[in-house]
This record gives C-alpha cells, structure tokens and sequence, in this order.
C-alpha cells in the first residue's frame, strides 16, 4: 500500500478508528507561531547565564584557573572549575563527572564555566578565564594497524562483539565470484537544529530542569544520582526538542553544568552550548573501516559473508558502534564471521546517531552486495531476492515478519527498474554522466518497557499522559491515535501529555522503539481504563474522575522468541558531472516494511527525512580532525556540511501494508531510523553505474571523482 | 573616560513600539529573545550559518544572529510571532487563536516541520523570500524555491514539504501579506 493509497479511507473497524489516519501533528500550530517552548525558552524570572570553557589540548591535566579577571567583569556571578565545583556522585557515566578532576581526556572537554547576568557578559567573562593546562602527546587517529585496537565483549546494544557460523575462509574459497573490500566512513555529527541546552533551578531544595533531551527518564536518574537527591525532588521537562537524532540520547554534561551553577548562584541558570562547542561535548558517529568479503557460487547464491568492523572510543568510556551487525541477518549464507574492534583514542566520545550501526554497516554491505553483482554479471535487485533467508540465519529463529523481497520488487516496478542497462559509464546527457542505484535497509523492532497514565473525567474527556520525547517525530501525534483507539473513543476527546519525567518512566526516544514502547504503556493504560469504567461504573465516568497506571515490564519480558526487524529498499538515480565530478541525486526512492503506520502524515515525513540524512551523509557529511590536536576543525555549519533545500531532489516513500501480530499491541515497527540506513550505498551504487567509479570513502564527494578521473 | 556599554533605543517589533537599553553586545536575537520575551526565534549556529533566527527587518530577511541591536534604531521587526496576528486570507483557524499567515497554514498543512526548530526561521524567510520574488517578477517554481530558501537548515529533512508548501502559497498568488 503506497502513502497515497492509506490516506484514502480503507474500511475502518470500530477498534481501529483513529490509527492509520493521516492527519496534522498535534503541535504544529505551536510550531508554526513559535510558541513551542525549548529548552530555553521558557519564562524564568531572574535567570543567570551560563558559558564553558574548553581545553586546548587532547591529553593532560588542568594544572590551574585563574578566574580573576573574569570575575572582575561586570555582570560575572561566579566561575566554576574543578577547585570549587562541588561535588557528584558518579553514576556510571564519567562524562557527566565534570569538574570533578584535573583530568583532560579530550580536546573541547569542559575546564571551566562562567555564570553572569547576561549572555554577554557569560560570553565576556568566559574570554577572561585563564586556563593552565599541561599536555601530552595525543593519540587521535584511527587506523587498522592501531595497536591498541581490541575485541570488546559486546558493542552497543548488547550485542556479541563476534558471531561465527561454519568457516568463512572454506566458504570463500569454494567461491566462484568473490568481493574482498575495505570501506571507511568519517566521523560525522548530528547538527539538530537546536544545539544542547537547558534551563535549571533549584527551589526548597527540588531541582528542575527544561532540558533538550531525548531521554527525560535517564537525565531524571542521572541528575538524581549525580546530585545525590530523593527522585521525587528532581524533575525534567522536555516538551519540545529541537532534532535529537541520537546525541541528545542520554544525559549531558551540559544539563549537570546547568544545574551545579543554578544551585551556585541561587538563581535559574540558562547555559545552551554554542553550535562550535557540540562539536567535542555533544557525541558524534564515529569513523569505521570496514572489510566486507562475500563469496558466491555461479548461481549467485551467497557461500560466505564475512564483516569486520573497526571503530573508535574515547579514554573516558567504551562506545563500540554495532556496525557489522546487521551483516548477520541481511542474507543468507552457510558460511559467516562478523567482528568489532575498537581502539580508545584521545578523542571526544562516540556515541548514538541515527541508526548507529546499521548506518554505516549498510553502507559497507550494501555497497559490497553491489560489487558482487557487478562481478557475477547479476542483477543487484535480484541477486538479493535469491539470497532472501527463511528464519534468521545465525540465531534460527524464525522472523515476525520479513517483507524484504517484496519491498525490492514494488521499488523496483515503481523505479523503472526493469530493463535497465547494467553497464557503467554508458549514459550520457551533455556533461552528464547518468546511473541508478539500489540498496536495502534494515532496522531492528525493538521495545522497551515503559509507564503510562490515562485518566477519565466527568465530562467524558481523556487525559493521557506518558513520558515520551518527541524529538520531531510525531510521538505525541501517533500516541494519541493510539489512546483513541485503545479507549474506543474519537481522537478528540482525548489529550495527550509527554515530555516531563514526573509521568512516570519511560523509555528514550532512541533505536526507533518509542511508538512501540510508549504505545504498549499507553495501549494498557487505555483499555484498562476502559475496562474499569465499564466493569466498576457502568459504563459512565463518576464525578472524581478515574485513573489508571500501567507498566508493560511483564508483557515485554514474557514475549516469545523472534527475530524481528523492519526492512527497506531504496532506489536511487544520480547525475554526475564528467567535467567537475559534481553530484546531484536526481530521484530517491524508498519502500519500506515497518508494520503498522500509525499516522502517513508523519510517518511520510520522517521516512523523508531520514533519506534525506542519508544523502546528506552520502555526499557532503565529515567531521575531520586535526591530528596534533585533537580537534574538531569543522566545527561549525560552514565547515561541516548538511544537505540544503538545494540539494534534495524528489524524494518519494511508499510502505507495504505489512501485519505482524508478533511486536506488540499495535503492531508497529518503528521507522525513525531505517529511512537513513542503506541510502549512502543506493547513492554509491548510483554513482558506480553513472560513472564506472566505486567509492568506497564517504562522503562521496566530487574530490574522489576528479582524482579518478585524473588517473 | 568612562566605557559607554550600553545604549538606547527605539524600535517596533510585530507593530509595538519599545524603547529599550541594550548592551551594545547584544544581537537582535537575544534583545528578541531574552528582552522582549520573543523566543520564537532560535539560535541555531549564531554565525548565520542556519537561518533559524531568520526575521524581517524593514521587510527584509536577515539573520538576527548577525545583526546587532544597537544598529536597529527606527526599524521595523516582524518575527514569527508578528506573523499570526495579520488577517489570514484562507482556512479559518482554530477556535481561540489568530489567525495563521498562509505561510504558516501551508506548513501546516503539508507537514512542513518536524522538530520546528528551525520552522519560524523557515516561515520568516519564506515570507520575505515571496515578496523579493513578486518584487522581481520571479516565477517561483520547485528549483527556484529550493534555491531561494537554501540559507535555512533543517536537520530533521523537511525540504520536500517546505517546498510543497511555499509552491502551494505561491500558486494562491496571495504573496508575503
């Protein structure tokens, strides 16, 4: 069913009214008008303004502060350094134990903050902190002979950091056609719109927080923890949050900052980072080079995949990208090896970003699978279909659902596909070169416990309230639908409240499983209520109202065992100058099997807006660092590049109608994050048919392209 | 002598006249922000690198990151807050609010926004963006609204929408007000 087809009204059954239904996110009119309320925008009489101060060097200690002449500026309240910051309790996260010591683990890492009347003079007094550091030689560069590279025992989350199915090398060996490749992907940074912020303040002893943050539940505990405080006299609200895309993900050493200055000066404190400064402190993807070897016989049925991935950490905690893990459920093959390896380098810490793992894992398999059917003369469409598994390949278990195939066929009819020439290089307009690409995505149904609260009034309206972030993606829009449905009443007499931890907890708006956790909660939530207004009152609401809490541990532990996993394809035409090597992606194309959309408004926007990120980082994203330093040089949007209006072409999403009874009451997927995965390689495979050229560095760039075409 | 650090002024902001003191320091966006309690407008890159604080200044698009108050003695400043107030030429709005500009309906309308960080600078410059255009006798079609709106980021890949949008206002010909 294409995104056109679901907007026209399918016949709907009682229990179904609201979810499916295209419609306006529930906030855009605040959007609109700009009375959406971030993280410092909300009204706080008296506040004070927090800057931080950065090291210099990648490695070495803090040997003094010395903090007199920004104090000596008018409007400075106090300046914050790791001999006067008060103490934290750790809670498992070092980055957020800032202040606490002399240590410098990184470039960029926070020494000092300023607190003032003003922006200005925060900014001013910021300018006057004299930092004395002491460094050393910094390690920053990651490479494949690093000898300090090492297997971890598993990378984020949770997986085995090594997974071994029959013999990898005797199934490339009994291979008629083989790829043995290296590909690499650069740091790149999330860039949200709105930079980390937060606004804190303390009254009687309880703190609260407007924090831009994904995971208001986890900032709660940490905060709580950290400042060493009872739960209930820690409170954080995140109502709107300007883009997330990972690095808002967890708790930030912004947010502690934020708080530990607002106790100090006894007045709220605003300290939003600069665009500069998220560039050390507010995580980022980190670089992979990628081996991918696949063997196949002459029928072109996968022998062997082998994935060997490498990434880097920082020396203040170990985050081990997950990259080659999707290589362990893509296709099939009797003969399989995945591993990671990490190396912890002076460098700021990796973390979360859109679709980590399987984003820059795609991009190596996907591009290799490409490779291997210009190699055995297949085509990429159907060398895929033939190599489709009938339970998961490794774990044996059966899928919950698993529309792969049926996504490449239905892009492949909506493309054009058919009849497509596979020679590179042979299409020419004027100075453009021509070629399309394909690739297929995936993404893991994940779902996480989570609370929910609904309450019935008088007058037959229905408040229901659940901590989720919504980051953009529509949460609260499709949260909605679902308590709709689950109460049996119309969309409109039903509020929806998230983003405010003192809801109750719930999950982070990460790893695409926010509709899928919080809708559960939500979901119980519901028709519990229901249930009790009809058992206990008859059917009618008494004048106090009811009220029901809901928890969906149980539920989630005592699920049965499948693989599950939503999946995608993407197409993919691209013109490419044979004179400058310039690139522009004509068309993109991506059909996905996610389960049940809640809402095609939304889901269509953010299944755009994720390739969209896709050819952003296929063709411009890099984050390139100085390797004396340490540092960060594009740091700032003029030097590191995110796709403009100009760049993006029709971008077209059609969804299959796809019903799986095995995730959860609503039977959805997730799709916040599959939009991404796999488009860089659609994009790469375009340019290899276009120009003859296979790059195997992202971004893609037209310097790569001009240096072949010198050669 | 004596620094001068501050300095009066005057200027009308969404139609309302204020005089103000502001630290010469101070950019339009934060005397918006933090003065006149105006934080529709948001702070992006402060380097105009985003157009996220994308106002009108005299009916002019401009980065108010780049722009420093003091330099806006006289001038007339219309943010995403003073857009909703003008009399909407389409669908009636909600019960109990201004009415929407057509730009803002339109956004609306074809899901132009996710986050919405970046959306009142998007609406602010599509706006002014209309006007330059009709200024001009430009004829707006998908390549050329992808182009005039290229100064203003958004993370979150609205573009498609965004320019569903602005062509949809364009073709109504009902222009920036």
């Amino acid at each position: 069913m294409t995104s056109t087809q679901t907007r026209q009204a399918a016949p709907r059954t009682e229990a179904s009214r609201s979810i499916g239904v295209a419609g306006p996110r529930v906030e855009a009119w605040d959007k609109v008008t700009g009375r959406a309320p971030y993280a410092v925008d909300h009204p706080v009489p008296g506040a004070a303004y927090a800057w931080v101060v950065q090291s210099t060097v990648a490695r070495g200690v803090v040997v003094d502060v010395d903090t007199s002449r920004a104090l000596a500026e008018e409007g400075v309240l106090a300046v914050l350094w790791h001999g006067n910051a008060p103490h934290l309790e750790p809670v498992g996260d070092p980055e957020l134990l800032v202040l606490q010591s002399p240590r410098i683990a990184y470039r960029g890492q926070v020494v000092a903050v300023v607190v003032a009347t003003s922006p200005e003079a925060a900014r001013a007094g910021a300018a006057l902190v004299r930092v004395r550091e002491d460094g050393t030689i910094a390690d920053t560069v990651l490479r494949l002979d690093h000898p300090a590279l090492y297997q971890p025992v598993q990378v984020n989350a949770g997986y085995p950091a090594r997974s071994a199915v029959g013999d990898v090398d005797a199934g490339l060996a009994a291979a008629t056609v083989r790829v043995d490749a290296t590909y690499r992907t650069p740091p790149e940074h999330h860039c949200a719109m709105e930079p980390h912020a937060a606004t804190a303040f303390w009254e009687r002893g309880c703190l609260t927080v407007f924090d831009a943050t994904q995971a208001s539940t986890a900032v709660h505990e940490a905060l709580a923890g950290l400042f060493e405080l009872p739960p209930q006299s820690v409170r954080v609200v995140n109502e709107h949050i300007g883009g997330g895309f990972g690095g808002k993900g967890g708790p930030r050493a912004n947010t502690v900052l934020a708080a530990m200055a607002a106790r100090l000066v006894g007045r709220p404190v605003k300290l939003a980072l600069t665009r500069q400064q998220l560039f050390a402190l507010a995580g980022y993807r980190t670089p992979t080079i990628q081996r991918v070897r696949l063997g196949a016989s002459t029928d072109g049925r996968l022998l062997a995949i082998g994935h060997d991935a490498v990434s880097q950490t920082s020396q203040l905690s170990e985050f081990v990208e997950q990259t080659a893990v999707l290589s362990r459920h893509m296709y099939a093959a009797p003969h399989r090896l995945t591993t990671h390896r990490v190396v912890a380098l002076d460098v700021p810490t990796p973390g979360w970003m859109r679709a980590p793992g399987e984003c820059p894992g795609a991009f190596a398999l996907e591009s290799a699978i490409d490779e291997l059917a210009a190699a055995g003369n297949w085509d990429p469409v159907r060398l895929r279909i033939d190599n489709e598994p009938p339970v998961h390949p490794e774990e044996h278990v059966p899928f919950s659902s698993r529309h792969l195939v049926q996504c490449l066929e239905q892009g492949a009819q909506r493309f054009g596909w058919a009849g497509r020439d596979p020679r590179p290089a042979v299409r020419r307009d004027g100075e453009w070169l021509i070629g399309t690409g394909v690739a297929a995505s995936t993404y893991p149904a994940l779902t996480w416990p989570s609370t929910a609260l609904a309450r019935a009034t008088a007058d037959q309206r229905f408040d229901v309230e659940v901590n989720a972030a919504d980051i953009g993606t529509g949460a609260r829009t499709v949260l909605r639908q679902i308590a709709a449905d689950a109460l049996d009443v119309p969309l409109c007499e039903v509020e929806i409240t998230v983003g405010d931890s003192a809801i109750g907890p719930a999950p982070v708006a990460g790893g695409s499983m926010g509709t899928a956790s919080w809708g559960w909660a939500v979901t119980k939530a519901c028709r519990l209520l229901r249930e009790r207004i009809d058992r206990e009152h008859g059917g009618s609401v008494p004048a106090g109202g009811v009220a029901v809490r809901a928890d969906t541990t149980l539920e989630i532990r005592d699920r049965p065992e499948f693989a599950r996993h939503a999946y995608g394809a993407q197409f993919c035409q691209v013109r490419v100058s044979a004179v400058t090597g310039e690139i522009r992606v004509d068309r993109l194309l991506g059909v996905f099997a996610a389960g049940r959309i809640v809402n095609p408004t939304t889901a269509r926007s953010q299944l755009i807006g994720g390739m969209t990120m896709g050819l952003s980082g296929a063709l411009l994203e890099q984050s390139v660092l100085d390797s004396r330093t340490g540092d960060f040089v594009t740091a700032d949007l003029a030097a590191y590049h995110v796709a403009v209006n100009a760049d993006v072409p029709r971008v077209e999403v059609e969804w299959l109608d796809e019903h799986d009874p095995h995730l959860n009451p609503m039977g959805v997927k997730g799709i916040g994050e599959i939009g991404i995965v796999g488009t860089a390689a659609a994009v790469a495979n375009a340019v290899f048919h276009a120009t003859g050229i296979r790059v195997r560095d992202l971004p893609i760039g037209l310097a790569r392209l001009i240096t072949h075409y010198r050669s | 002598m004596e620094r001068q650090l501050t300095s009066d002024i005057t200027l009308c902001v969404n139609g309302r006249t204020n005089e103000l003191r502001v630290d010469n320091r101070t950019t339009l966006l934060d005397m918006l922000r933090e003065q006149l309690s105006l934080p529709g407008t948001k702070r992006g890159c402060d380097h105009g690198q985003c157009g996220a604080c994308t106002v009108l200044l005299d009916g002019r698009r401009v980065n108010s990151c780049l722009i420093l108050a003091v330099t806006c003695q006289d001038a007339a400043v219309t943010t995403v807050e003073g857009l909703s107030s003008r009399t909407s030429t389409q669908l009636a709005a909600p019960q109990e609010r201004p009415a929407l500009h057509p730009v803002q309906e339109a956004f609306v309308a074809h899901d132009a926004l996710q986050c919405g960080f970046c959306t009142p600078g998007q609406i602010c410059s599509a706006v002014g963006m209309l006007e330059e255009a009709a200024a001009e006798g430009a004829t707006l079609d998908e390549p050329e609204i992808r182009e005039r709106m290229s100064g203003n980021l958004c993370r979150c890949g609205a573009y498609v929408n965004i320019v569903a949008a602005i062509e949809d206002v364009a073709a109504q010909g009902v222009g920036a007000r």
